[in-house]
């Protein structure tokens, strides 16, 4: 009974939809109030409508309902409760309801939260929104309907895919549509902004924390993906530039092009057509990737079974959000004006520079994941595009585009001086140049890294926060404070402390062979160059609003939006640090183990003791074990699995990590080398990886600064002034 | 006119600099695109020498063998026509089994060995990847005379 409501209910929805949206549409061009009005309730009925939908199909996954084609697929009653709800994403059908769930949540909280908005405007906003909702209420009605009844029910359903019963599949797919599908509300701004003519500095306003709240969830998705691709796929990798994880990092790569340009946009008045473009290129991306994903015209892991007729759907859903946003904007464009002009060295023309390369970046990902389907299509051959495509271009792209980090926020508005920067910026320059050097120092000493930085750290950090823009030369004979005189000391001793520990490592040190690269100074070069940038700017503002109080209490009291800002570019460096050093110093090793036997990398030894056969609730596994130890010395009993599920028979692989700030280690069962002896020798993978949890780490300082930015105090003014009028 | 020179500077640098990355990425995509071929392309010498490409069909059953040190492995792939024997030093997904479609990306080495450095084997034990069901398509139509389309 409760999946013929769940489908009646997403008929209503689509009728709740289609009507809403033109309706208030209509209204807001023709001013008539009563039609604006419906937007409101409208957006409530509508998540309402689709929320109940969706308690209906969970509904029939916790009872085991398997009469429902969809829930039989991919659901069974060994399966645990945790996973049967989480199961209900984990086909092509439920995915899109979630996909449609999330959006129609969007709407209501841009119903919610949009007091500050005229209500034409709302009413524009969440009549683009039910629009979108309605073709994907239409795609789910007509070709992915997952409350079709199976008959005759069946007993007993096939088992979800073993891959996705893990607590990562339970976050990654909802965290990432969030993001995804938050992309459709900078659309419907901008579209909103668009219809009415009116694309000013309060639309930016309006637009920012809502694309920010987008971008922030799907930088937690993607980076949820690629953590549980790292520990559940057994490869090691943390991204494979796998089409469909391509699918997700375009509209994301677009998504921070378009916050970049919409501070313009909001501060300046600059950029309009390019962000509106922006906008709209972003959620399209987001829905080409749903379409890359959805139509199986990609291999890929994520490849759900294909049925041609939903791919053309999606692609015809496409062409028309594309073709009729463009259309608007030919239509609407030459009425919008250029803007605040501003100079070739400016703030403006740095984070023009910094949109240039996110869309040139998000061009090269389209053409390698695109380029195959091109060739097929083309009938030229089969073709696949691998990784070593996409890191030789992102390195030059993404290289200057980290560089600008650090030189951005000390640019001002309209016209800046390059000399007064790069005079500021000069000892950032040396500074990280210095560290980078410790750092090929320390790859050639064995001493070993943290010996070295231990030394070094307390310079640098007295040292890095002394500002010489704030205390120029001190004109000769001028009465030089204990403060001054002290740092001047410091300065010495630290120039001093270099040059000793350089000699040291030089002179008495046992050298190795070095297994530093070019793109590991780089890297290393950029990671720090751009948190010392931060931490520099930090201090500058602190002290330029500080007055009489203390520089602590004058950091904390920086607007948030400021803070959001240099933890997510903190959160770059970190990331950036840990892709570095992950890829030039892992190691990896294939071996075959029988029990007793031991196997070392990077000072790490693990001695194989054998496997045992356990079980868990609807598989068995041949459970290794392994005990690691480092110098000697007993670390911890690692304890990897290989599984076999009841009810499709699959073997999978469970890797066991001994995740560490510094480091992980990594090992993970391949196959028996007799499988008519299992209990014997193993083929077995073990690696290290320094660094490796940086890069999660960082995505998720990325994410934590936007927030932040998001609750920027001036987003929650009740009206402003330019909202008011009209 | 100060300001048209320095707008017509920054056109010109921005010119410059696209028409660098096009170059770069146009160079480095044809540098890193596999191919893919059939076993029976590659016996008769379709594939390129010391170039990587793919080659995917089914693992014929049977055929995996283990070396002595226990990770580099032999198979042979086939499209029911033609038979390639690939060699593969690593730890084989969890999906690879013997029958089942296969793909490996490698070189081919002078005795004729396809030395692998990749193999993919999807992650369904029902699915079978696209370029190897094209394969065997084609072996397939090619044994019966291509009649059917």
């Amino acid at each position: 009974m409760l999946p013929e409501l769940g489908h009646f209910a997403l008929i209503l929805a689509l009728l709740t939809a289609a009507s809403t949206g033109v309706l208030s549409l209509w209204g807001a061009q023709k001013n008539r109030a009563p039609w604006v009005a419906l937007a409101k309730p409208g957006a409530l009925a509508l998540s309402l409508l689709v929320t109940f939908a969706y308690a209906c199909l969970t509904w029939a996954f916790v009872h085991n309902d398997f009469s429902v084609e969809y829930v039989a697929q991919q659901s069974n009653t060994l399966l645990p409760l945790v996973y049967r709800i989480a199961a209900v994403w984990g086909g092509h059908e439920g995915s899109l309801l979630l996909w449609l769930l999330m959006l129609t949540w969007w709407t209501l909280l841009v119903r919610l939260f949009s007091r500050a908005l005229p209500d034409t405007m709302r009413a524009r906003v969440i009549g683009v929104l039910c629009l979108v909702a309605a073709g994907f209420l239409l795609f789910i009605l007509c070709t992915s309907n997952p409350f079709l009844r199976l008959i005759p029910g069946v007993a007993e359903g096939r088992e979800l895919n073993p891959m996705l019963q893990d607590p990562g599949l339970v976050i990654h797919p909802p965290l990432l549509y969030m993001g995804y599908v938050g992309f459709s509300v900078a659309y419907a701004f901008a579209v909103a902004a668009l219809m009415s003519g009116k694309l000013d500095a309060a639309w930016a306003r309006w637009s920012r924390p809502w694309t920010m709240a987008a971008w922030v969830f799907l930088t937690l998705g993607i980076a949820m993906g690629s953590w549980w691709a790292y520990y559940e796929l057994g490869w090691g990798g943390w991204w494979f530039w796998d089409p469909v994880e391509n699918a997700s990092f375009m509209p994301w790569l677009a998504g921070t092009a378009l916050i970049h340009s919409l501070a313009v946009t909001e501060k300046r008045g600059s950029f309009k057509n390019w962000t509106v473009l922006l906008a709209v290129s972003t959620f399209s991306l987001s829905l080409l990737g749903t379409f890359l994903v959805r139509s199986g015209v990609l291999t890929s892991v994520h490849a759900f079974a294909s049925d041609p007729s939903r791919g053309i759907f999606i692609l015809a859903f496409l062409v028309a959000v594309i073709g009729a946003s463009l259309a608007l904007f030919v239509w609407r464009a030459p009425k919008v004006g250029l803007g605040g002009r501003f100079g070739l060295f400016s703030r403006e023309s740095l984070l023009l520079t910094n949109n240039v390369l996110f869309v040139v970046a998000t061009g090269t990902v389209l053409l390698g994941t695109l380029y195959p389907l091109i060739i097929d299509a083309l009938a030229v051959g089969k073709i696949s595009v691998g990784p070593p495509y996409f890191n030789a271009v992102f390195v030059p792209i993404m290289a200057p585009l980290l560089f600008l980090i650090g030189v951005g926020p000390f640019a001002r508005w309209k016209q800046a001086s390059l000399p007064e920067v790069a005079r500021l910026l000069a000892k950032d320059i040396y500074l990280a140049a210095c560290l980078t050097l410790l750092f090929v120092l320390a790859d050639f000493s064995l001493l070993g890294l943290r010996d070295i930085l231990l030394v070094q750290l307390c310079f640098f950090i007295l040292l890095s926060l002394d500002d010489h823009a704030r205390f120029p030369n001190q004109p000769a004979g001028a009465p030089a404070g204990i403060w001054v005189k002290s740092r001047r000391i410091l300065n010495r001793f630290w120039l001093i402390g270099v040059a000793v520990s350089v000699g040291l490592i030089l002179s008495f040190s046992p050298l190795r062979q070095p297994v530093v690269t070019p793109l590991v100074c780089l890297g290393i070069f950029l990671a720090c160059w751009i948190a010392l940038t931060a931490l520099r700017h930090f201090i500058r503002q602190a002290r330029a609003t500080q007055g009489n109080g203390s520089l602590i209490a004058a950091i904390l009291k920086q607007p948030r939006h400021f803070w959001g800002m240099h933890i997510a570019h903190i959160g770059v460096a970190v990331f950036v640090a840990g892709v570095t050093v992950v890829g030039g110093y892992e190691e990896e090793k294939d071996v075959k183990m029988a029990p007793g036997d031991s196997v070392s990398v990077a000072g790490n030894t693990f001695r194989f003791l054998g496997v045992r056969q356990v079980k868990g609730p609807n598989y068995l596994a041949w459970q290794g074990d392994v005990e690691l130890s480092k110098n000697d010395r007993f670390q911890r009993r690692l304890l990897p699995e290989k599984r076999i599920y009841h009810s499709s028979a699959m073997p999978m692989t469970e890797a066991a990590i001994d995740a560490g700030f510094l480091r992980d280690v990594y090992v993970s069962l391949g196959e028996p080398i007799d499988r008519a002896h299992p209990e014997a020798e193993w083929a077995v993978r073990v690696y290290y990886k320094p660094l490796v949890d940086w890069i999660w780490g960082g995505c998720i300082l990325m994410a934590l600064g936007g927030l932040i930015a998001m609750l920027d105090r001036r987003y929650r003014n009740r009206r402003t002034h330019t909202g008011e009028s009209k | 006119m100060k300001a048209r020179h320095q707008r017509l500077l920054l056109i010109a640098g921005a010119l410059v600099a696209l028409g660098l990355i096009a170059f770069l990425v146009f160079s480095a995509l044809n540098e890193n695109v596999a191919f893919f071929y059939s076993p029976t392309d590659v016996r008769e010498g379709k594939a390129p020498k010391n170039k990587l490409f793919r080659v995917g069909g089914l693992v014929e059953p049977g055929s995996l063998t283990r070396q002595a040190d226990g990770v580099t492995l032999s198979f042979v792939v086939t499209d029911n026509a033609k038979n390639i024997p690939v060699q593969f030093k690593g730890i084989l997904p969890d999906l690879f089994s013997e029958g089942k479609g296969v793909v490996a990306q490698g070189r081919l080495n002078d005795e004729g060995i396809f030395v692998a450095q990749e193999v993919l084997a999807k992650h369904d034990e029902n699915y079978m990847p696209p370029e190897a069901a094209q394969a065997l398509q084609k072996a397939h139509d090619e044994a019966t005379g291509g009649a059917a389309p």
